[in-house]
């Protein structure tokens, strides 16, 4: 599998990183030889193995559904780039 | 007192509870040796306002008994770790300006053992990176030189090892996705553990790949290891990862006496191509340990050779995902906007400014393998991969094999710039012996063996079974006392 300008393209747009039109021959080089050392594992007899889920044989805790924490609003909101009125301020989505 | 700031955690614990010096006076030398250390760039947040008013309460507990053994102790702090109202930017200029609200729950229990914050350490940008060049703060540089170069001292924990190298700080916290705890450690001349998936929380310290993530200390010797560690590990019902196993006294595991314990030396690990004084370092700790009593056993890893293309697979998938997260909207950088421009051209923007190149690469590379289409043919299929390098070490495992020792590194540390004009593999090859580790979930140790022809140092890493850190750091004392390694970088920064 070989990734051309136009897959790099789409996967740039897929990951929200603006990439220059000029630019997109080299991602797609620089794409492509990281995927050619992934191209080893195809090597691998992988024939009934399952797939890994977790590291460590444990089931993932439950706990009751309360609720443990919350009205932080002034918490929350500190760090964002902008912030109006008590919310996240971003440009307008929905015409 | 003079040269305080050399002293081994175990050495200023003893001494400040004897009254021989206080934690102020530790902390002071600390903050006048980073001062005077600007052109190694470890430093990059400097908190000695908060580091002075943790030292003097730490004297005070100290004075009235009873401190556990990390009170009183100055520390670096990987910009890794969130630290209240203290800059976190995991070395990228997405975050740049961020303070969080909240404190890593390691640092929050490292605060209340008694130790003292120095300030944040440089790394590669999100912990992506071996040489600690992709960093939004500059290069960090290694204290150990040997002629005009600069030296990369590793990465990602590269802050770290150069400055508990360069005797800024008592001992520094690391991080450990793919080797960024152990491949700078022996980069630097010190040790560097990373423990068992789940051993340390994972809350409040920035996601890169979460599946394989693991924090541990990097310190000035195998005794300081373990006493750190004591206190980053525990159970943290904020990271349902996080193991709710008893957190053992792992100083009291540390006899030197490894007598009959089974060595496992796998083949795989010698590479075609490996420089010989690796080889050579390799067979010296091979008959340290013999010395000491073990037993050498050759083993068997066969899918070791796989374990670089999945980790290339895996890590950069959980990339893709926990970096979706720096969008310019909750946090961190927000690219100005041209006119016209909606929220997505605002979401590509920011995220083109703030991450740098490596992460770029990573997150799109992560993007591609989880599409539509290669989900299966990449990230099943690394999956699988993934379950059988476990499966290699379970077994060996069950042969009764205690340790597994190998190279920590395929090389001594190199020049910064050096591999700027590599392609992106060849750098990952630098973790070709740690990144097996981190995909089994294992801990695993770097502890210093020796220097190379030209005086550099160099590391042997050693394996252990799951939550078996005690009986590890116990082998790695047997080796790090047979070694004898004292040698420290001549001061020229």
């Amino acid at each position: 599998m070989s990734i051309d300008t136009k897959t790099a393209g789409r996967v740039a747009k897929l990951a929200r990183i603006a990439v220059p039109e000029g630019e997109l021959p080299k991602l797609a080089d620089e794409l492509n030889g990281i995927l050619a050392f992934m191209e080893q594992l195809n090597e691998v007899d992988v024939e009934g193995v399952e797939p890994m889920t977790s590291v460590t044989p444990q089931r993932l805790k439950r706990r009751e559904d309360v609720v443990t924490d919350g009205n932080q609003q002034e918490a929350v909101l500190k760090n964002a780039p902008d912030a109006r009125e008590g919310f996240f301020a971003v440009p307008k989505v929905v015409e | 007192m003079a040269e305080l700031s050399k002293l081994t955690i175990a050495e200023a614990r003893d001494g400040m509870r004897k009254g021989d010096f206080t934690s102020v006076e530790v902390t002071r030398d600390c903050l006048s040796e980073i001062e005077g250390s600007g052109t190694l760039n470890a430093f990059v947040h400097n908190t000695p306002e908060i580091a002075l008013a943790q030292a003097e309460a730490a004297d005070a507990r100290i004075k009235a008994g009873d401190a556990p053994a990390m009170c009183g102790v100055p520390l670096g702090i990987k910009d890794l770790f969130a630290t209240k109202g203290v800059e976190t930017q995991a070395a990228s200029d997405i975050l740049k300006g961020f303070k969080p609200e909240y404190e890593s729950t390691i640092t929050q229990q490292l605060w209340d053992a008694g130790s003292v914050m120095l300030g944040k350490l440089n790394m590669d940008q999100f912990a992506m990176g071996s040489s600690n060049e992709t960093s939004c703060y500059g290069d960090v540089v290694n204290p150990w030189k040997i002629d005009d170069r600069n030296l990369t001292p590793g990465g990602s924990s590269g802050g770290s090892a150069s400055a508990v190298a360069a005797d800024l700080c008592l001992a520094a916290t690391g991080t450990d996705t793919g080797g960024s705890i152990r491949q700078p450690a022996a980069f630097a001349g010190i040790v560097g553990i990373k423990p068992t998936y789940g051993r340390c929380s994972r809350w409040g310290v920035v996601a890169f790949a979460s599946s394989l993530d693991q924090a541990g200390p990097m310190t000035k010797s195998v005794r300081d290891a373990a006493i750190m560690l004591e206190a980053m590990s525990g159970h943290d019902p904020k990271d349902s990862t996080s193991s709710e196993l008893a957190v053992p006294n792992f100083e009291a595991a540390l006899t030197g006496d490894i007598r009959g314990k089974k060595i496992g030396i796998p083949k795989e690990y010698r590479l075609d191509g490996m420089p010989e004084e690796i080889e050579a370092l390799w067979q010296d700790g091979i008959a340290m340990m013999k010395d000491a009593g073990a037993e050498i056993v050759d083993i068997s890893l066969p899918h070791t050779k796989y374990a670089l293309p999945a980790y290339y697979v895996v890590a950069p998938a959980e990339a893709s995902s926990n970096l979706a997260r720096y969008d310019g909207v909750r946090f961190g950088h927000r690219a100005k906007m041209a006119q016209g421009d909606g929220i997505t051209e605002m979401y590509e923007k920011t995220r083109a400014e703030g991450f740098g190149p490596e992460v770029q690469r990573r997150v799109m590379i992560g993007t591609y393998v989880l599409s539509a289409g290669f989900y299966d043919a990449y990230y099943n299929r690394a999956r699988k991969v993934r379950t059988l390098i476990k499966r290699d070490f379970e077994e060996v495992f069950a042969t009764g094999v205690d340790a597994i020792l190998t190279p920590a590194t395929p090389s001594a540390a190199f020049g910064l710039g050096e591999m700027k004009d590599a392609d992106p593999v060849q750098m990952y090859l630098n973790d070709v012996f740690t990144v097996t580790v981190n995909l089994a979930g294992l801990p695993g140790i770097a502890v210093p063996a020796g220097l190379d022809k030209q005086g550099l140092p160099l590391g042997l890493q050693l394996i252990g079974r799951p939550w078996e850190e005690a009986d590890l750091l116990n082998h790695a004392y047997a080796l790090e006392q047979a070694a004898g390694f004292v040698a420290k970088p001549e001061k020229w920064w």
